[in-house]
């Protein structure tokens, strides 16, 4: 078998797993009762906040564990508009986003808020001069992703923020799924920032948002503290303690894990390069962990499943995209439907080996001789 | 020789004693410790460290900083310290480094202090600061000479090899360096008063080892938790505090059942200081250190010292026993206790308060109270219970799940 989507999930590290499964079995108190048990429970909870924190270089207050990044970017956003909806009713975010960005931003538009879409520059990255004609006083929210999903694109979120931080009034989220691990990072100059463990080894239904303790959220799950007040339920302890687990793991390591896949991704991109009829939409200005393609002649639904023959996994615009046929973050890099409309995404970890690259070139090039011409959608 | 291209560290600090050095026959001893306290709280970082004996250097990358500066605060001993740039002893290269830091700094007025501790350097002291202020005149435009009231004071100490140019002083926290004055105990309650007696000891070079009397279940874990993360905050001004957990209850409930009621808390402390008697002599420690603050409630007026401390003839060290409760509270802010204190879980000290605490007791009334019961039966079975907890290991607890 050969993977390559790990940008739509990663396999969790065993390690991991194995905190996971001892929390659950050896610290069965609810960290919020008041006997031996939970408080046993409320320590190790402590702590795996605490880690987190110092990972991130933030305040333990500033942790709040969450479902995945679905979950926080819809605190993060409704959070902020139920919290601040006296300050104004104007938002900008950009057309690189995630769906669970990209959905409540449709949701406000209905409701009476005015969301616009800055500008994404020939690099790929947000036009700063168009970001700063777009903000005024009545700016409350600026929600940009740290890294594209599909296409890998990096935004200097930090610049962004020295900018937002002009307008006080306006709070900045960045969405930071997939970026933890794939590049250095940094919340200067952020005040909400989400992420989430399965992108990094970690377990599948616990994520994070950061929120800094100089600005105020409604809770979107009502019901009391819990970890936090600003979303109630009894606290995930083995989830969050995983969590924390994954995220060390990938600090630790991470020199290691991303000088191995920028060098697959050199491997990778020169073997593209020598196959006529596609396109490689991911530049200089990408983490080495994404390389989207186009492809001319084949329809990229059919690609997949070509490839899923040989056991070979990779994933056509993002995994959480509805069925539409084009790739949103495509066109708006490209401008181009064609491109946007026949686009596969192949995501590398630091798992990969050159083999299971030649082993995907091989299937590849085997499927674009076979199909090719066979269906109408290709660029041909 | 340009040293930032050759040097691995691109910064320096460089340590004043202060107290320490007046301290002849000791010196050398405060000295070492110093210098160990110093490498033991900068484990993990890149960075060399070299001691003489009147200063000691750390040269480090600028970016790890503000992280040295948060660790040398937690260490005692250490009366100042600076941010200098490092140069070969001689004119040219001192001028060199000297320009191109000083073009960095923002200031009006400024003035030059040489100090010339290798005589063999060829320019006196006054000589050369004359010539580097004349120096600097030239090259920067718009400033002047203030020697009164100087923006900018530009320190050049010339030592054999090298010489130090530095523009910014700051106050370490003073003291000795912890332990060498050997060990004391100290009562540790939870309260604001005992952490901030706890610090004030360890400033004077006393290392400790702390002592909590828990009364479960009329005492939860939770406040034993509290005690923990108190013996955590002094652990950061020193190294391996334990806390020996006292089991207090049977004492107590005993005092509450037989003895007079006026006299439970005065009865009570002579308890714990009868029990604090025998731990000092079995810790091989010299002190009974505790947050005694005069007047402060019934058990510390002068007539409830007298009587309590009469159960001992250890000294008593009350490091807060003559400042303000805001005094205290200052200190305890300042050492990160505070927040850790005000937490609301009952100690023993206020499980049994009786409406009409005894402000004046009587030495011979404590004597008959006491004799209700066979406290020292208790006390030998209390003394074979106790739970020595080491808060070093408290940080690794977690290693294999986080």
């Amino acid at each position: 078998m050969v993977y390559l989507d790990y940008s739509a999930t990663t396999p969790v590290d065993k390690s991991v797993l194995d905190s996971f499964n001892n929390v659950s079995e050896n610290y069965i108190g609810n960290p919020n009762s008041l006997h031996k048990l939970g408080l046993e429970s409320h320590k190790l909870l402590e702590a795996s906040v605490n880690q987190v924190a110092s990972l991130l270089k933030v305040k333990p207050s500033e942790v709040i564990f969450t479902s995945g990044a679905s979950e926080s970017n819809n605190l993060a956003i409704f959070g902020v508009i139920n919290e601040y909806k006296n300050r104004g009713k104007h938002i900008i975010t950009t057309k690189l986003e995630h769906s669970s960005v990209l959905e409540p931003m449709k949701y406000l538009e209905k409701n009476g808020y005015k969301i616009d879409y800055v500008n994404i520059d020939n690099e790929g990255k947000v036009d700063l001069n168009h970001l700063k004609s777009l903000l005024s006083d009545d700016t409350i929210l600026v929600s940009i992703c740290e890294v594209n999903s599909e296409i890998g694109l990096i935004q200097d979120v930090n610049e962004i923020g020295k900018i937002i931080n002009n307008y006080p009034k306006c709070i900045f989220h960045v969405d930071g799924t997939q970026a933890i691990g794939k590049k250095k990072i940094s919340l200067d100059n952020i005040d909400l920032y989400s992420f989430s463990a399965h992108k990094f080894y970690g377990l599948k239904g616990v994520g994070c948002l950061i929120k800094k303790d100089d600005i105020k959220l409604s809770p979107i799950i009502h019901g009391g503290k819990s970890q936090t007040i600003y979303r109630s339920g009894t606290p995930t302890l083995a989830l969050d303690v995983s969590l924390s687990k994954a995220l060390r793991i990938t600090f630790d390591n991470f020199n290691d894990r991303y000088n191995k896949v920028v060098e697959l991704n050199k491997y990778l991109k020169e073997k593209l390069s020598n196959i006529n009829g596609i396109k490689i939409n991911s530049n200089d200005n990408c983490v080495p962990h994404i390389i989207n393609i186009s492809i001319h002649s084949v329809k990229p639904e059919t690609m997949l499943h070509a490839l899923e023959q040989d056991e070979i996994y990779i994933s056509t615009k993002t995994a959480c995209s509805d069925k539409e046929d084009e790739s949103l973050s495509v066109l708006e890099f490209t401008k181009d439907n064609k491109l946007a409309s026949s686009s596969i995404r192949i995501s590398l970890s630091y798992l990969t080996e050159k083999e299971d690259l030649d082993k995907f070139i091989n299937s590849f090039m085997k499927n674009v001789n076979k199909l090719k011409g066979l269906d109408s959608n290709g660029l041909r | 020789m340009d040293l930032d291209n050759t040097d691995r560290f691109d910064r320096l600090i460089m340590i004043k004693y202060g107290e320490l050095t007046t301290k002849k026959d000791n010196r050398k001893l405060f000295i070492d410790k110093l210098y160990y306290d110093l490498i033991y709280k900068l484990a993990g970082l890149d960075y060399s460290i070299t001691k003489e004996m009147a200063r000691m250097f750390i040269e480090f990358n600028s970016e790890d900083f503000d992280i040295i500066k948060e660790k040398m605060n937690h260490v005692f001993g250490i009366h100042s310290y600076v941010l200098a740039y490092k140069v070969k002893s001689n004119k040219e290269d001192i001028e060199k480094e000297l320009l191109k830091r000083i073009k960095k700094e923002k200031f009006k007025t400024f003035k030059v202090e040489t100090k010339r501790s290798d005589k063999n350097f060829p320019i006196e002291s006054t000589d050369f600061s004359r010539k580097m202020g004349g120096l600097i005149l030239t090259n920067i435009k718009d400033i002047s000479v203030d020697v009164h009231n100087p923006e900018l004071v530009v320190n050049i100490e010339i030592r054999r090899d090298y010489t130090y140019i530095y523009f910014e002083e700051f106050n370490g926290i003073g003291g000795y360096p912890y332990g060498v004055q050997g060990k004391g105990l100290l009562m540790l309650s939870g309260g604001i008063d005992s952490p901030v007696a706890g610090y004030l000891a360890m400033k004077r070079g006393i290392k400790i080892d702390c002592v909590y009397f828990e009364a479960i279940p009329h005492t939860s874990l939770e406040a034993r938790n509290k005690v923990i993360e108190l013996v955590k905050k002094l652990n950061n001004y020193g190294h391996s505090i334990r806390l020996i957990v006292v089991p207090f209850t049977e004492i107590q409930e005993a005092i509450y059942k037989n003895c007079d009621q006026e006299y439970v808390i005065t009865i009570m402390r002579r308890m714990m200081y009868r029990i604090m008697d025998r731990l000092v002599r079995r810790n091989k420690a010299h002190v009974i250190i505790n947050g005694e603050s005069i007047g402060q409630v019934a058990s510390q007026t002068l007539t409830s010292m007298e009587v309590i401390n009469s159960v001992t003839n250890l000294p008593v060290i009350r490091p807060v026993a003559c400042l303000d409760k805001l005094e205290i509270i200052d200190i305890s802010k300042k050492i990160d206790t505070y927040d850790i204190s005000i937490l609301p879980y009952e100690d023993c000290c206020t499980v049994f308060v009786p409406r009409h605490p005894v402000i004046n007791p009587v030495l011979d009334k404590c004597i008959r109270e006491e004799e209700k019961f066979d406290y020292q039966e208790m006390i030998d079975k209390t003394i074979s219970n106790l739970l020595y907890i080491k808060v070093n290991d408290e940080d690794n607890e977690y290693k294999d799940i986080l």
